[in-house]
């Protein structure tokens, strides 16, 4: 992390947004340190993991109390700190990192929900052998999460996003040895990279068009205004300008991470890693990653529209989102697996905060998005509490009556279930689900988002409310010495669960603070802000839908303790539906015979071409060669290697001959000398020269 | 005939007489005396080319010749103490059994 040294002098840039690097470079070296401990020194694995967050949290309190400060004063808080990653020719790479309210908002969330998590882990994960790799892969994604937050530059966020993608793959086979970890570890890396791939084509279109990545960068930033109007100005194919193709290019890439239909399958699926992996990753942050690119490029998937109007990249995003909150509503209803439901009721949540962007605006999805976090989070972990205590019991049907063997567990649970079913007045959930509905009902397009979220809240609490009296209430069924689950795991969803409720308290309509914080106006406490047109008979209708949905719930499941085995009420009533709704609707099986069978044709295909055609040229090709060097070899045998050994043999029996000679007799030595000089002698006067 | 012809005769009759002896003779002693002979008909040459040379004044001749003594005084040294280690190693003057020395 050198480039600190490479950044240009911004305007306005304090110190406290040029060192916002920290925040996920701590936790990214935790876990290079993590990855270099022993298994045994799992203290320190934690406390590594645990600290640095921590210390990350630390300074996101301070950047955001930075910004409150700013907004405390009138300003919109808009820090950057950009650098020229590298250059090549005219065109440069800029890598950056931003501080706004948006960023700081999540930057608090993700390190104080990632925190609470830890906590928990060091409970949750006590008996794991890999205690050590948990803690590493966990910090490595808090950092890669914190490095999505704080960018500036849709490739630096690409960069992180991609490293999460990375850590999910790795957390969700954490128990490689599942075969079904896995499958659902692959399963999840192959499906977010289909969305990946477009999010890339978009990128470098956005580049293309724009010769610039960052996001804002006093002016020149891709999501400004002159950049905007530009690609506003360009057409792309079918009556789309390039803004809205790289909107919807990049808005599946958000699909792929945030669980949209048709992206969605994965994410029930990787529920296969440990818990607090669902809680941190697949509930509260990596999955809401999505929301909030959305949320961050904003304003490119906003430009064009006319006041109050909306745009081609805005409506999809709506009805992406409207029908998955609905769709994976559906399903939840109908599964048995504790955290099957959790994950299906976040698909479904996550299509909420989707159609809240798509509609509402930003502050609107991301209200949605941070209780979210906290009441899902919260779930999740109760869930991982109840199977903890449970023996790894994950099928709702052999629970029951948990809530005197597990007090705090229970109420903790039955806080986050009425913060998610959107309870009335007290609960988190209730506020920023109604500032979704109501952007809904002032939707221009059209009235059926609106309907279909109506009903997807009903299902929600209805849902909940059967998976609540299935574990909680009745008998137990199976589950025997089920037992209260440890401190470190308890006490974080003591606190969680005052947030699920707490939360609620700044995104009301008296005092819409959250709203005002993201967009930067100023906010006063009125009574007054519930009298808006339709306000209060659209709470009116919430709350009635909620009570709806819990009532039907309680009168189906309510203080029945069914066998395991007995069949569903809704099951027996209505089988056909429910049948379709056990099996996800059958998505998983309709990609298999399309996409995965074109994809198997598609390798067969390929198989025979490499077996066939480029098999078949290689081995003309071999076989070429061969014949050449049979050739070589002929020549080698009996030409070069002839000639050599030919000359050897000569010599060998010349040597052979001369030893002869030697024979160790003086005597023959001396005669043959004598001779010599005879013959010598002979030659002398034969020549004449004497 | 010239005195040097009677020299050179006398010179070469000796050699001749000393290669038959160092040829034929089976006895390593008598060997090496057939060699000295041959040493002192050559010795014998030296002195005769010197008297009857151009220049008998100079004492080069002489000085060659005691040279060329004292070598083969050396050289008949070494092969005493040869021939006398062979003996004590394989109890035989004999040069035929001496044949070990051989590619």
């Amino acid at each position: 992390m050198q480039e600190t040294i490479s950044i240009a002098p911004q305007l306005a840039a304090s110190a406290i947004a040029r060192n916002l690097w920290l925040i996920p470079a701590v936790p990214i070296v935790a876990s290079g340190v993590i990855a270099f401990l022993k298994q045994p020194k799992r203290k320190t694995a934690s406390a590594l993991a645990i600290g640095s967050l921590a210390f990350s949290l630390l300074l996101a309190l301070i950047a955001f109390v930075h910004v409150l400060g700013g907004w405390a004063n009138g300003q919109a808080v808009r820090e950057t700190a950009n650098f020229t990653w590298f250059q090549s020719g005219a065109s440069h790479v800029d890598l950056g990192w931003v501080l706004d309210p948006l960023s700081a908002v999540m930057l608090v969330m993700v390190t104080f929900v990632g925190l609470l998590i830890f906590i928990y882990s060091t409970g949750y994960m006590a008996h794991d052998e890999n205690y050590t790799r948990f803690f590493c892969f966990l910090s490595l994604f808090a950092g890669a999460m914190l490095g999505v937050v704080i960018a500036n530059s849709l490739l630096l966020l690409f960069m992180c996003w991609e490293l999460v993608g990375l850590t999910s793959y790795l957390l969700i086979g954490f128990w490689y040895f599942k075969p079904s970890a896995a499958a659902a570890a692959k399963k999840a890396f192959l499906t977010t990279r289909v969305g990946d791939v477009f999010f890339l084509l978009g990128i470098v279109w956005l580049f293309g068009q724009t010769g610039t990545l960052l996001f804002y960068n006093s002016g020149t930033g891709s999501m400004e205004q002159a950049a905007l109007t530009g690609l506003l100005a360009q057409p792309a194919a079918w009556g789309f300008t390039a803004a809205s193709a790289i909107g919807l290019l990049i808005f599946a890439g958000a699909a792929g991470k945030s669980g949209q239909f048709p992206l969605h399958v994965w994410l029930p699926d990787a529920m296969e890693g440990p818990t607090p992996v669902s809680a941190l990753i697949h509930a509260a942050t990596m999955v809401a990653a999505g929301v909030y690119l959305i949320a961050r490029v904003y304003p490119l998937m906003q430009a064009g529209a006319l006041t109050g109007g909306t745009t081609t990249a805005l409506t999809v995003v709506t009805w992406v989102g409207a029908f998955t909150a609905l769709f994976a509503a559906c399903i939840a209803v109908a599964q048995n697996d504790i955290k099957r439901i959790l994950a299906y009721s976040t698909v479904s949540q996550l299509g909420y905060m989707m159609a809240g962007l798509g509609m509402g605006g930003v502050a609107v999805g991301m209200f949605h998005l941070i209780t979210h976090a906290f009441f899902k989070a919260l779930l999740f972990m109760g869930a991982g509490s109840v199977i903890h205590g449970c023996h790894e019991e994950q099928d709702i049907r052999h629970m029951g009556g948990l809530k005197s063997d597990m007090p705090v567990t229970f109420l903790t649970y039955a806080v986050g279930m009425l913060a998610l079913c959107g309870f009335p007045l007290v609960f988190s959930g209730f506020w920023s689900k109604d500032g979704i509905l109501e952007a809904a009902q002032h939707f221009s397009v059209s009235k059926v988002p609106f309907y279909m979220l109506v009903f997807g809240a009903l299902l929600t609490a209805f849902y909940m409310t059967r998976q609540v009296s299935y574990v909680f209430f009745g008998m137990n069924r199976g589950a025997k010495n089920a037992h209260e689950s440890p401190k470190s795991m308890t006490t974080p969803l003591a606190i969680l669960a005052f947030f699920a409720i707490a939360l609620g308290a700044i995104g009301t309509p008296a005092w819409p603070w959250f709203r005002g914080f993201l967009e930067s106006r100023a906010v006063s406490f009125a009574w007054g802000g519930f009298n808006e047109p339709g306000l209060l008979a659209l709470m009116l209708t919430s709350t009635v839908v909620v009570f709806l949905g819990l009532g039907l719930g309680w009168g189906l499941y309510g203080g029945k303790s069914p066998a395991p085995e007995a069949p569903d009420v809704l099951e027996s009533a209505m089988p056909l539906p429910w049948a379709w709704l056990r099996d996800r609707l059958y998505v998983d099986e309709f990609y298999a015979v399309t996409v995965i069978a074109f994809y198997s044709w598609w390798a067969r295909v390929a198989d025979w071409l490499d077996r066939r055609v480029w098999g078949g040229i290689v081995s003309l090709v071999a076989f070429v060669f061969g014949l050449w060097a049979t050739l070589n070899r002929f020549l080698d045998a009996n030409v070069v290697d002839g000639t050599f050994d030919k000359g050897c043999e000569e010599l060998y029996t010349g040597g052979g001959l001369l030893a002869r000679i030697q024979s160790g007799r003086v005597q023959t030595y001396l005669r043959l000398l004598a001779l010599a000089v005879v013959v010598l002698t002979i030659l002398l006067f034969w020549s004449g020269r004497v | 005939m010239n005195p040097l012809t009677g020299y050179l005769l006398v010179a070469a009759l000796l050699f001749a007489i000393g290669l038959a002896g160092a040829l034929t003779r089976r006895n390593a002693i008598l060997v090496l005396i057939g060699i000295e002979l041959m040493l002192n008909a050559a010795n014998l040459n030296l002195i005769a080319f010197w008297r009857y040379g151009p220049h008998p004044e100079a004492l080069t001749g002489m000085m060659f010749a005691i040279f060329s003594i004292a070598v083969a005084a050396a050289e008949a040294a070494v092969g005493l103490g040869l021939v006398i280690s062979i003996h004590r190693h394989a109890h035989t003057t004999d040069i035929d059994q001496m044949n070990r020395m051989k590619g």
